[in-house]
């Protein structure tokens, strides 16, 4: 029996470490023990699939969740999943969260003093097209100060969770905006060895993809985890 | 072949993921009445410290009560899909760390060659803290299958493969704490 083809190994440096001092959290709770090497079977080749009840106007236009506009620049986020292969994924669930334009998040356990925004909640969920692409409309969070050092701050950013073809495709990352300064102070952005791959967790800013007198466009692709070139075949 | 793609690199969940993806509901997956054993599963989730984990995330991958995964790459012919059966499920640790899924027990799925493995869930584990999800799973105490289980087998350290299995507690839930390092680490997966 023929079984599909593994995905491929993550390569060196492409993804941030588990411990890394920087971020303090991570000093008591990243493994000690290397991590168990193990080859792909169908339990990690397979995975969840959300093909309905997912996408709507609500879920995907965080401006529209309460009676008021929320504050805060309002921006359109859009872009594609697709593999290390450029392969489109379609069907696939993203997930959004994220504070308000003052960095407050509509949670009980943040207690920065800003202000909430009755008008934002600040999550949202989209199911990607054909084409693999999703689209949101929001505003632009507010960056934050957190307790990892001495007045550190966090650079504006959207959480995403994306799923993609199998278990081991899973995604939860975050996405910067261009030119931000605080990029380079912060240790979550730093934490990963390869630059170009740092690059990917930035938008890009297109003007094609504003929408004139209203909101300020970005560009975000997200790249999941592709096939192995060889399959797997029993002997 | 074409270059690939630089992958998007993983960040943290952070400490407000709730926000986005807390679903209690997706802590039964047996909410729809599907086929098969009832099980209860609860932990704990513990720092390098031995402290308590208040904001991880567990996310289940699982086979149904036949064996079967619900996805288009599982061609086995002779076990049936459940339609009352994703197999998909979301848990957050909760301000002591504790967690609890309600699910089905898996049945035997095939691994690599002709080996079958034991019945066990796949999970993807994230938490303030982690810069990327962690991967590990769950078998079941009661299973003789364990013995041949591929991954199980292969573990030489008798700690780091019993923190695999969940423990069949005196009120009938499995037990399945997740430590993050330290003493009783548990195993975690490069896949």
């Amino acid at each position: 029996m023929t079984q599909p083809p593994a995905y491929a190994r993550h390569r060196d440096g492409g993804q941030p470490p588990y411990l890394y001092p920087d971020y303090a959290s991570t000093v008591k709770r990243a493994p000690n023990r290397p991590l168990i090497r193990f080859e792909h079977t169908l339990s990690e080749i397979t995975g969840p699939s959300f093909t309905s009840g997912w996408a709507g106007p609500v879920a995907t236009d965080l401006t529209k969740q309460h009676q008021g506009e929320p504050l805060g620049e309002r921006i359109i986020v859009t872009g594609r999943i697709l593999d290390e292969d450029g392969r489109p994924i379609a069907d696939t669930l993203v997930e959004l969260w994220q504070c308000n334009a003052a960095g407050r998040y509509h949670h009980p356990v943040d207690q920065h003093d800003a202000p909430l925004d009755p008008n934002f909640t600040g999550a949202g969920q989209a199911v990607t097209d054909a084409d693999g692409r999703y689209r949101f409309v929001t505003i632009k969070p507010g960056a934050y100060p957190w307790r990892n050092s001495p007045n550190a701050w966090r650079p504006a950013h959207l959480h995403f969770g994306v799923f993609g073809g199998g278990f081991v495709t899973r995604l939860i990352t975050q996405m910067y905006f261009p030119g931000d300064p605080l990029l380079q102070y912060d240790p979550i952005y730093q934490s990963t060895a390869s630059a170009a791959a740092r690059e990917r967790l930035i938008a890009a800013y297109d003007p094609k993809l504003s929408e004139p007198e209203w909101a300020l466009g970005y560009e975000f692709d997200m790249v999941l985890r592709g096939r192995d070139a060889t399959p797997f075949e029993a002997p | 072949m074409a270059a690939k793609l630089v992958l998007t690199p993983g960040q943290t969940v952070g400490p407000f993921f709730a926000l986005g993806l807390d679903r209690p509901d997706w802590a039964d997956l047996t909410r729809n009445d599907p086929l098969g054993e009832r099980v209860t599963i609860e932990g704990r989730v513990l720092d390098g410290d031995g402290a308590p984990v208040p904001d991880a995330l567990i996310e289940l991958w699982q086979a149904n009560a036949a064996g079967r995964y619900d996805h288009i790459e599982d061609e086995q012919a002779d076990k049936k899909i459940d339609p009352n059966f994703r197999g998909y499920g979301r848990v957050a640790t909760e301000a002591q760390g504790r967690f609890r899924i309600i699910t089905i027990k898996p049945g035997p799925v095939p691994g690599r060659g002709n080996a079958l493995q034991a019945p066990h869930i796949n999970v993807a584990f994230f938490a303030r803290g982690l810069l990327r999800q962690l991967h590990t799973r769950i078998y079941f105490s009661d299973e003789k299958a364990n013995l041949t289980d591929p991954l199980l087998a292969g573990i030489e350290d008798e700690s780091a493969r019993q923190s695999l299995i969940a423990r069949r507690g005196e009120g009938g839930a499995y037990r399945f704490d997740f430590v993050l390092q330290g003493l009783g680490e548990t195993a975690f997966l490069d896949i």
